[in-house]
């Protein structure tokens, strides 16, 4: 029997694992973003001195390791595994900053959910007694994705306004059972949720409906409610998505209007930088949790924290052959010690 | 189909209209004017080039092989400049359905892929976005021909 569950699909930890440090490494348009300070790196050129993006990808998430673990005074060697995941065919940009790494090594495909993911399994590693230490990290590609799932980047057409705009960065969290930092204390690993959006250039619509259920399972599983949160963040919903998991979630009886923001809208200003319905991709809620929130919940701005990453699980074939969208979301509740 | 499959179809088209209020609408006007613009400008750009190769004495056979090659050339020098795409971004059809937009589908393309070599990369791959065009263009054209072959037999 199972002794750390709780509800249906939440887990709750004996001995919560702590994020000890994290990094975070991004391009040159989310360094021009309202959330510029708070990364660690910011890259002058989008190939990262590589000779494809696909190796520039490779490399953010690399340094992305190196860099949370030195912040985290540990050695590479440290890390008992590393949870990792990234957009492109086969995993290629983490299997090959694995391939350097050589950390202990699972690879992961959530799509852009893959951050909660890798921070839920690297937890539950950590608070089973098989790992003391665990890196979790995931990476995304403007240029890289938009050659696998969308068109050559010097095609003359229009982008759809309900589109988003993936995020060039990647981002990586330390995790360990020593006694410091903000800490997990609960995940809710949701469930594949399709509604039968078809539409690649709406994927926020698509996403909001698995959103919406794992929150809401989260809320009946813990008891906790919006008002137990001071920020519950989604990963890449963007505009149009976000509007909706309000509404979704209002329909089923709980509020989450104050305390409720989007990743992908906190990492550009979509009026000023051209990027329609907001950012994208498994590097979206990576840096952003790795930059801006991590760094606000070491300062105790925020001391408890619902970080629901949301994944499209879409491939091209899948939408060539006429398919809908199926989607994805994991919630994993972070709290500072003190509270 | 069993209730439950029905259920949930009726569940998926509610949401898939719910969704479509949601989205924004692009301002037709002003992409249309946009269109128009630059579509003209590309056009009188050709008449100009078409009424200077004319003014030099080519025949008229040569002048229509002449305007297209130069008004490709152009098209694909800008593709490769990184301009073409931003003015595809404001004038959409504008650009794309002159001749240069169809030179642009192709440079890109074989720019994109270059990293994976000359064989699977450029020659694979430049005809990605153009291929339909091709197959679909030339088989009506096809179609079109038998077509007028038998009304004026």
């Amino acid at each position: 029997m199972a002794t750390k569950r709780m509800g249906k699909q939440t887990v709750k930890f004996e001995k919560p694992p702590s994020i000890i440090g994290t990094s975070s490494v991004v391009g040159l348009k989310e360094g021009e973003g309202p959330l510029r300070e708070y990364f660690d790196t910011i890259l002058t050129d989008d190939l990262y001195g590589e000779k494809s993006w696909e190796l520039a990808e490779s490399k953010m998430l690399r340094e992305a390791v190196k860099t949370a673990v030195q912040k985290s005074d540990f050695n590479i060697t440290d890390m008992n595994y590393m949870f990792s995941g990234d957009l492109l065919n086969q995993l290629m940009s983490t299997s090959f900053a694995a391939r350097d790494l050589k950390i202990p090594f699972f690879g992961l495909y959530g799509a852009c959910s893959t951050m909660a993911e890798a921070l839920s399994l690297g937890a539950m590693s950590i608070d089973g007694g098989y790992a003391d230490n665990v890196v979790a990290v995931t990476s995304s590609h403007f240029c890289s994705a938009e050659r696998q799932y969308r068109f050559p980047l010097e095609l003359g057409n229009q982008r759809a306004l309900s589109a988003q705009w993936t995020v060039t960065g990647a981002g990586a969290a330390i995790l360990s059972n020593i006694n410091t930092g903000p800490k997990i204390t609960h995940i809710t690993t949701g469930k594949v949720i399709d509604l039968g959006i078809k539409d690649v250039n709406n994927m926020g619509a698509a996403m909001a409906p698995a959103a919406m259920d794992t929150i809401v399972t989260h809320f009946q599983d813990t008891g906790f409610s919006a008002d137990s949160y001071d920020l519950i963040v989604t990963g890449d919903l963007g505009a149009i998505g976000k509007e909706i998991l309000e509404e979704l979630v209002l329909d089923k009886g709980y509020n989450l209007n104050n305390v409720y923001n989007d990743c992908g809208l906190l990492i550009f200003d979509n009026n000023v930088q051209d990027t329609h319905a907001g950012g994208s991709g498994c590097g979206c809620s990576a840096t952003v949790f790795c930059g801006y929130i991590y760094k606000k919940l070491m300062e105790k701005t925020y001391n408890k924290v619902l970080l629901v990453s949301t994944g499209a699980l879409l491939s091209t074939t899948s939408a060539q052959q006429g398919q809908s969208i199926p989607s994805i979301a994991h919630a994993i509740t972070i709290i500072n010690d003190t509270v | 189909m069993d209730n439950k499959k029905l259920k949930n179809l009726k569940k998926q088209q509610e949401y898939t209209s719910y969704v479509n209020q949601k989205i924004p609408k692009p301002n037709y006007l002003k992409n249309c004017i946009w269109a128009f613009v630059v579509g003209g400008l590309i056009c009188v750009l050709g008449q100009y080039i078409n009424n200077f190769l004319e003014d030099k004495g080519l025949s008229k056979n040569e002048i229509a092989t002449a305007t297209p090659v130069i008004l490709i050339f152009l098209g694909s020098f800008f593709t490769g400049l990184g301009v073409y795409d931003k003015l595809g971004k404001l004038a959409g059809a504008g650009s794309i359905v002159p001749i240069t937009g169809y030179a642009n589908s192709i440079v890109s393309p074989a720019m994109e892929f270059k990293r994976e070599g000359y064989i699977f990369g450029v020659g694979a791959k430049m005809f990605i976005l153009a291929g339909p065009v091709l197959v679909y263009g030339i088989g009506s054209s096809v179609v079109i021909g038998l077509i007028y072959y038998f009304l004026v037999l």
